[in-house]
């Protein structure tokens, strides 16, 4: 520890720290531009220069290290004027469009012009204007606001681990850009807008769209994929905005993936607003109790239920009382068929954590894609990989994960290795795509041989794909004592009737003809296509609800706005339904509903004992194929959105659907 | 007494000989540099220290100094002397003087001074532009690893060392030694933050120290003349010989080495043949190259040619590269076409830097003409402090001080320009 | 951009300038490969098209090469004032223009390549493609100003006569020899070295 002296104030920080780092230790607020606490340090911005005893300039305290015993000074003459100084030569060239700039009341420029900046002008030369640069569908550039602070690329280069953005030209010519006109091929892009400290570069799709004080702001999950992203939605009367990421070091740490920033526009698009029941062989319009008429005729002998990848955990309670109520025991949250069978939790869970990764020595991937999974995941594993990680993959040849790994092999023999040996805590990072091969459950006794579970260091970990799939796991929604898996309901004469709980992600057309099908969810898409009747539901920016992450961490969001037209939260949607079919459940209202299963009553992280390893199944050859995940519309809000489909079409060319990665 | 012949390290400094290396021994290189290396690391720093040689590239640390940052043991890795020979300082052409005549005497400092620090191998960092230069330079390298005077074993000595020549591409910025070692490395020339410096994590992250091509070029001489030697010229802390280049309004411009501490008129009229139309038709002169500040005829009349004497004048030797102007010089153009300098030379990194030295050009565009309002010189002067001391180099200040200068010196020039253009009368000084 | 060629590789020659360059550096720090790299780009480019240049896929083959960034290769190109990233003419006339050239009469070399060569300004080139002109900052031989660099060539003691003279020669295919054209020895005083002449006992 070193002990600093800050404008007369003691403080004892680690050696190695910044001097900005023991002005804030001390109180001070520094003012800065350049700096970025994930980022490397450039020191190039000269806005937070303080004064040092015995240095003979002022120094920029964000680069410069403490020393045992240093004094500094953040409120001196030198200081002040160093200040003003550095404020009137960022705002000589910059265009002080405020009025029309979307950064206008976040911007850090103009916050620190208030503090630092002069009223009138002195330059009285023509202003530089620079020409914009395109980045991509997400990303829109002025940069002639631009401040060359270089965050973006120091972003780019470190984090998204893309090293496509760079600073050419030099002294006032100095341009940020791509050089070559294109689209930077990252999923991480939306985080350049939050980085970016002006109005260079904003939000594409929230261009003109509104003032920060205008918005009202929710916290909310993101629940689109299975990082679990703390996020927080702004809302301006019935409709959401944007969403950002909130900051949480153990998960998302600042950064959000490009999905669950910009898809939002699906959530006006394509949406079930009201209910539907089908006469004479056509979905026609109907009131909540003609659909509950017609739920209470159809849904009924032999019933069964599947739930989608998004949903909320209440809701699938809800959904597994009705069905228990019924007698029911067929049931099933896997859609993509994977080999899970819910028996012990740390066999499903990145038991390794987000955050563990880097402890980790040893990193072992095995199957699919992390980066088009879990973007913010991924850059995670990045980060210790620049840390010093070791990182090994075992799957498709030839993919970009924004890092070096070495590639042990294509298919499963490829597991006996020895990448892991002498590992203190070793992580594999297990694809949920690998469970849905005929050979998951070999696999899975593979991997979790590898990562060598103890009672101190779990780093077996399944990388889910979605924010529900975890909840519905945890809350057992799999065939029970004699029930049916998805499969075993597809086949003819199996089921009655189904009921689909957001359900979209597997292929509806298998459900047999005959098969009376209940669709409740948010969005016509592909279960709703299939339906007797459809119930709308509420998205999740749109309901309370509880999502778990991959991790197992359990996270609660809150409902930034209100479900569209008649549409309703999910969970009352069931419990009128299980009224209406004359079914008793446990619950009247939502806390009565969270009191009927332990995991309502935990929030934040719950880890799994490793208990006992996974039983092998047969092993097979096959080799792991290039993931056929399209990033961007891989649920139905991001199938609904337009930005969505315009960065299908930008990154994936010509055929939207297929892979290109 | 002037200096004479005998007493000169750069015996080929106008190229009347070859530059091969055969020429090269017969002018005193590479004899003996066995024996001086078998001296061992602390003494040759400690001759060096002694010679009271400083660094002549602009900045004068004392180079002696400088090598004793340097690790004292080998952790088994690279250590790397960087050798600047980016000479991009207007006013200043002693550098490519040195690689092209004399590529041996640097070629042979290069050996000693990376033996005294310890380094592994050294690169010559020459600027672009000297491209038949570095060809020069280049095949002296070669001559020398042929004779093995380099390479394994260099000279016998047991010492084992590597010389590799680096062309760089057009970038004044890059005699900072750190942006130097960016270039170095393949980046763009923008400065490092210090600390670390370089002694501690340089060139590919190691022990680096960089010198001056005429620094190292010195440093044969002073092993094989000894210290006291080189450090009879010159005054206390201002010892030694020194190349000065003497350009603009003299009959004859050259470079010459001549004695530190020499009176500046004595060395216009003695080597550069005076000033053009005699002493009295002297205006003013850049002493140290374009970044230390003009002084006006009469400091001239009897400054010393050092670090230290022109220092008391806010000005500085820098580089020694004497920029002349007679009475018919466009003083304000002259200084502003150094601050457009600087502007193209600004690496862009830091705010003041890049959007300061474009400003300060601007205002200097129109102090030319006159199109400028009283107040806005002190609005200029202001801008300059702004940017003064506030960025990551010194190569904003270098930019700034020519301005600064110019205006602590003809200030009524500048004003009458303003006067002028308004059509204003002069107001009277009260005088 | 319709001047950027569709495609680049490295010639022989080049290869054997490329092998000799990596030689320098530990291989895992080839990136210091950059610029040297440019330069061969550069020639070869003068060698077989007459327009030495640096085209956008040729850095794609540097950062390949080198196991780099495109973009890293871009920002090096764009930084360095020596790589011209646009189509030249055959011959680059470099004027400098700082103070030292300027206060011994660079203005009347940039009039005299204005004139003969017949370019309209910096930056331009002449419509016969013989000549681009670039105001190029100090080339550091002052004390032989006023510089004129053709190429790799300084050309010194420049006025506007011997300029026009250069020019015209340039023309006729020929290459004069560089260096001070009224004669000096390189950085003596004109009319010859005051010292270093032997005379001393």
């Amino acid at each position: 520890m070193a002990k600093v002296t800050v404008d007369g104030i003691e403080v004892e920080v680690p050696n190695g720290s910044s001097v900005l780092q023991a002005c804030e230790a001390a109180g001070k607020e520094i003012p800065r531009f350049c700096y970025h606490e994930r980022l490397s340090v450039a020191g190039n911005c000269r806005m937070c220069l303080v004064e040092v005893e015995r240095a003979p300039k002022p120094v920029a305290s964000c680069a410069y290290p403490v020393m045992d015993g240093m004094k500094v000074f953040t409120d001196t003459p030198v200081v002040r004027n160093a200040r003003r100084g550095v404020m009137e030569f960022l705002l000589i060239n910059h265009p002080l469009d405020c009025p029309i700039c979307d950064q206008g009341g976040e911007c850090d420029l103009q916050d620190q012009a208030v503090g630092y900046g002069n009223g009138i002008s002195r330059f009285h030369e023509p202003k530089r204007a620079v020409k914009d640069k395109y980045v991509g569908p997400l990303v829109k550039t002025v940069m002639t606001r631009c401040i060359q602070c270089t965050r973006c690329v120091r972003f780019a280069a470190e984090v998204a681990g893309v090293p496509e953005l760079g600073a050419t030209n030099r002294g006032e010519n100095m341009e940020i850009g791509t050089y070559v006109e294109k689209a930077l091929t990252s999923e991480l892009s939306g985080n350049l807008i939050d980085i970016c400290p002006v109005g260079a570069l904003t939000s594409r799709p929230y261009a003109f769209v509104a003032r920060p004080w205008e918005l009202t702001k929710t916290d909310s999950i993101d629940v689109l994929d299975a990082t679990g992203t703390p996020i927080r939605i702004d809302t301006r009367g019935a409709e959401v905005l944007r969403i950002m990421p909130r900051q949480d070091d153990d998960v998302n740490e600042e950064w959000m993936g490009d999905r669950g920033r910009f898809s939002f526009d699906g959530l006006k698009r394509k949406r079930l607003d009201r209910p539907w029941v089908k006469r004479d062989g056509k979905l026609k319009p109907a009131t909540w109790e003609e659909a509950m008429v017609a739920v209470a005729e159809g849904f009924k002998g032999r019933v069964g239920g599947i739930v989608g990848d998004t949903v909320d955990a209440e809701a699938i309670l809800a959904l597994k009382s009705l069905l228990a109520g019924m007698g029911s025991a067929n049931m099933d949250c896997r859609q993509d068929g994977a080999a899970i069978d819910g028996a012990n939790r740390a066999h499903y869970l990145f038991n390794a954590t987000i955050a563990g990764i880097e402890e980790a020595d040893a990193l072992l991937i095995i199957g699919g894609n992390p980066r088009t999974e879990a973007p913010v995941i991924n850059a995670r594993i990045r980060k210790a990989y620049l840390a010093g990680l070791k990182v090994g993959f075992v799957g498709a040849k030839g993919l970009d994960l924004t890092y070096r790994y070495t590639h042990l092999g294509e298919d499963p023999a490829a597991l006996a290795t020895d990448f892991l040996a002498g590992a203190q805590k070793p992580v594999v990072i297990l694809s949920r795509e690998a469970l849905t091969r005929p050979d998951a459950k070999a696999l899975l006794a593979q991997a979790w041989a590898l990562a060598n579970p103890t009672p101190d260091w779990n780093g077996f970990s399944l990388l889910h794909h979605f924010g529900g799939q975890v909840g519905a796991l945890d809350l057992g929604f799999l065939p029970g004592q004699g029930g049916l898996d998805l499969a075993g309901m597809m086949a003819p004469g199996a089921v009655d009737a189904l009921w689909l709980l957001g359900a979209d992600g597997f292929d509806a057309s298998a459900i047999p003809a005959g098969t009376f099908v209940v669709y409740q969810g948010h969005h016509g898409d592909a279960g709703a296509a299939r339906a007797d009747v459809i119930l709308p539901g509420a998205a999740y920016t749109e309901k309370e609800g509880t999502w778990v992450n991959t991790e197992g961490r359990v996270q609660r969001a809150y409902a930034a706005v209100q479900p569209p037209g008649e549409a309703k939260p999910d969970w009352r949607i069931l419990r009128a339904a299980a009224a209406a079919l004359d079914v008793t459940v446990p619950f009247d209202t939502l806390e009565q509903l969270r009191a009927a299963h332990p995991l309502f009553s935990a929030q934040g992280l719950v880890r799994a004992e490793p208990g006992a390893a996974p039983v092998a199944g047969p092993a097979g050859t096959a080799a792991f194929a290039a993931s056929s995940r399209n990033y961007w519309q891989a649920e139905p809000i991001g199938r609904a959105s337009p930005t969505m489909a315009e960065c299908a079409k930008v990154y994936m060319g010509s055929t939207p659907l297929l892979a290109a990665e | 007494m002037a200096l004479s012949d005998k007493d000169r390290i750069f015996t080929n400094l106008y190229g009347l000989k070859p530059w091969n290396l055969a020429a090269a021994q017969m002018r005193g290189d590479w004899d003996g540099t066995a024996a001086i290396l078998a001296k061992g690391r602390d003494a040759i720093v400690e001759d060096i220290k002694n010679s009271g040689l400083r660094g002549r590239g602009g900045a004068g640390f004392p180079t002696g100094m400088k090598w004793s940052f340097m690790p004292k043991q080998s952790d088994g890795k690279p250590v790397y002397l960087v050798v600047n020979g980016d000479e991009s300082e207007p006013g200043t052409c002693k550098d490519r003087d040195i690689i092209r005549h004399d590529p041996h005497k640097l070629i042979e400092g290069c050996l000693i001074a990376g033996f005294a620090m310890g380094a592994t191998a050294g690169y010559i960092y020459v600027r672009g532009e000297y491209f038949n230069e570095i060809a020069v330079l280049e095949a002296a390298i070669r001559e020398a690893y042929d004779a093995g005077l380099l390479g394994k074993n260099a000279c016998g000595s047991g010492y084992d060392y590597d010389l590799y020549v680096h062309r760089g591409a057009g970038a004044y910025i890059c005699g900072e030694e750190t942006a130097l070692i960016e270039s170095l490395e393949g980046k763009k020339g923008t400065p490092r933050l210090k600390p670390p410096f370089p002694a501690a994590m340089g060139l590919y992250g190691r022990p680096t120290t960089v010198n001056n091509v005429e620094t190292i070029a010195v440093v044969p001489t002073i092993m094989r003349r000894g210290p006291s030697w080189f450090a009879s010229f010159g005054r206390p802390k201002n010892q030694g010989t020194k190349v000065f280049c003497i350009s603009g309004h003299v009959n004859k411009p050259c470079n010459v080495e001549a004695e530190m501490s020499i009176p500046m008129r004595e060395l216009i009229e003695r080597y550069a043949g005076g000033v053009r139309g005699g002493w009295d038709n002297l205006l003013c002169v850049i002493p140290g190259g374009s970044s230390t500040p003009l002084l006006p005829k009469h400091i001239c009349d009897d400054v010393l040619m050092d670090f230290d004497a022109l220092r008391e004048h806010k000005s500085g030797l820098g580089t020694a590269g004497l920029i002349v102007m007679d009475k018919s010089t466009d003083i304000v153009k002259a200084i502003q076409r150094l601050s457009q300098f600087y502007k193209h030379e600004s690496c862009g990194q830091c705010t003041p830097c890049r959007e300061g030295m474009g400003w300060v050009n601007r205002m200097m565009l129109r102090m030319v003409e006159g199109d400028a309002e009283i107040e806005e010189i002190d609005v200029l002067e202001q801008v300059t402090r702004q940017i003064e001391g506030h960025t990551i180099c010194a190569l904003a200040d270098g930019g700034v001080w020519p301005v600064q200068g110019l205006i602590r010196h003809f200030r009524p020039e500048m004003e009458r320009r303003i006067y002028a253009r308004k059509g204003i009368p002069m107001p009277m000084a009260a005088e | 951009m319709s001047e950027e060629p569709q495609s680049f590789a490295f010639d022989e020659e080049s290869e054997k300038k490329i092998a000799e360059i990596l030689a320098r550096y530990p291989e895992p720090k080839k990136a210091s490969g950059t610029i040297p790299l440019l330069y061969v780009v550069q020639k070869q480019m003068g060698r077989q098209t007459g327009s030495a240049w640096v085209p956008r896929v040729a850095m794609d083959a540097i950062a390949e090469r080198l196991e780099i960034a495109p973009i890293r290769v871009y920002e090096v190109a764009t930084f360095y004032f020596m790589f011209n990233t646009k189509k030249m003419g055959r011959y680059h006339l470099q004027v400098c223009g700082t103070t030292p050239c300027m206060l011994r009469g660079s203005d009347d070399v940039l009039r005299a390549c204005k004139d003969a060569g017949h370019v309209s300004g910096y930056g331009a080139t002449s419509p016969d493609g013989l000549f681009t002109m670039s105001e190029v900052e100090c080339l550091g031989a002052c004390v032989n100003a006023p510089i004129l660099q053709v190429d790799d060539d300084y050309y010194e003691d420049m006025d506007y006569d011997s300029t026009v003279k250069l020019i015209e020669a340039l023309k006729r295919g020929e290459r004069p020899t560089p260096g001070s054209v009224i004669g000096r020895q390189t950085s003596a005083p004109e009319g010859g070295p005051m010292v270093l002449t032997g005379e001393e006992g």
